[in-house]
């Protein structure tokens, strides 16, 4: 008999949406998946501890949250920007994108990751993940008011360094 | 709700977000008509919101490996296999992914028939739930969005009318590149046209390009609670999938081929 909590098959539907956002997170499939496969073993042994009238999906975050911020088992950083220029490819859409789509998500790509760690949280939980200003709050175990912040600057400041031209050569200068 | 000089940053973000009703939409696009700069700083936002999607999505139907919890004991061993309608949606993508994944490496030279099928499956299983983004470009900007796709698909597309059975066109999105197996159509691009009825209920109509041939022949296939129709007509593949009964998808696929039928 399982103890109470989610089934295997609830925790399996969320890594999709898991795997993405640590996807944009951290800038790298690697250590992406290796953030989602410890969240996933984590969120399954404390799985009594979530009560089944809330948001699994919101919780699965807040667990991949603390899994991200304590960084326990390994510590990488965000992929460095001279690696993503290198690499000068946009992987998740190789293949998929005209000349100048791939230039736009290249700048994305690389001014997300000039981005300060919070404002990057916050705009990919609501941006890309479209939890709810409140469901952002719980995730990172912040005010809704800092979300709210952490939001206007992440945004503002994605929306300057791309009008900077974020892939263009001045890249070099801010590594 | 009125608004003056001042419009919330906390209202400008969940207008971008799609947190507003539309009468509290109406209102800020009234405001955003008098302060382009305000107008600027929602649109660059938005653009952001769909760059990330563009570059984050597709990882969304990358096949995967994970080990979930239990996963490995005995008596959970068949769970992935048990009662496979009665799963979420994604998990009904991961399945799908799994048979999609075989098309997709498929050696010899035939990339099967069915592939546009389980393509289709696994494109509206992945995107349907999703409340806010279904879809890269709306149909708002119709224009631009078949423009777009025909270039991606090098073949001019149409966006068939559903309006007379109550669904309207939602907006399309390009998909990861279809399995073709031989050189040529190695990279071939699959476009998404998603529709919506008044209750919600979407469809997918997937096409891509597909070597011509004389089967036309319409063909149905159910997963779960969604079921395809899909036929090649001329040089595209078309899938529709949703999750109606098959007469009903009969009668929408039968629409869309006359109208691309003229």
């Amino acid at each position: 008999m399982a103890p109470t909590g989610f089934t295997v098959e609830q925790l399996q539907a969320q890594i999709p949406r898991l795997r993405r956002y640590a996807r944009a997170l951290t800038g790298s499939r690697e250590a992406a998946d290796d953030l989602v496969q410890d969240a996933l073993e984590r969120a399954w042994t404390k799985r009594t501890l979530w009560r089944p009238d809330s948001n699994l999906r919101a919780w699965l975050f807040a667990v991949m949250h603390n899994v991200f911020v304590n960084g326990v088992k390994r510590a990488r950083p965000m992929a460095s920007l001279d690696a993503l220029n290198e690499e000068g490819s946009i992987e998740p859409v190789a293949g998929n994108a005209s000349a100048e789509t791939d230039a736009i998500l290249r700048d994305m790509r690389v001014a997300l990751a000039q981005l300060p760690v919070e404002q990057r949280q916050v705009v990919l939980l609501v941006g890309l993940e479209q939890l709810t200003y409140a469901e952002a709050a719980e995730v990172l175990e912040v005010p809704i008011g800092t979300v709210m912040s952490r939001l206007s600057r992440g945004r503002d400041r994605l929306r300057q360094i791309l009008d900077e031209g974020a892939g263009g050569p001045g890249l070099r200068r801010v590594k | 709700m009125t608004m003056r000089k001042g419009l919330s940053e906390e209202v400008l973000h969940a207008y971008v977000d799609g947190g507003l009703s539309s009468d509290e939409r109406g209102a800020v696009e009234a405001h955003l008509a008098l302060h382009p700069e305000t107008a600027a700083r929602a649109r660059a936002w938005a653009s952001q919101n769909e760059a990330l999607h563009r570059l984050f999505d597709p990882v969304l139907t990358e096949p995967h490996s994970f080990k979930v919890g239990g996963a490995r004991r005995a008596s959970n061993a068949p769970f992935f296999w048990r009662n496979v309608a009665g799963l979420a949606a994604t998990l009904v993508a991961g399945v799908a992914i799994g048979f999609f994944a075989h098309d997709y490496w498929m050696p010899d030279g035939t990339a099967p028939r069915a592939s546009i099928a389980r393509q289709a499956l696994l494109a509206h299983a992945a995107y349907v739930p999703e409340v806010r983004h279904p879809v890269e470009v709306t149909a708002r900007e119709e224009q631009h969005l078949l423009a777009w796709l025909s270039k991606r698909l090098d073949a001019p597309l149409k966006a068939p009318s559903l309006v007379q059975s109550g669904y309207q066109l939602l907006g399309g999105r390009l998909l990861p590149a279809s399995g073709g197996s031989t050189a040529s159509d190695q990279a071939s691009p699959v476009a998404l046209l998603m529709y919506e009825n008044a209750q919600g209920k979407r469809l997918s109509l997937v096409v891509r390009r597909e070597v011509p041939n004389n089967d036309t022949a319409f063909r149905f296939a159910q997963e779960g609670r969604n079921a395809v129709f899909y036929w090649v007509d001329g040089p595209f593949g078309y899938a529709l999938v949703g999750d109606v009964g098959k007469d009903e998808l009969a009668t929408l696929a039968r629409l869309v081929y006359q109208q691309l039928n003229p």
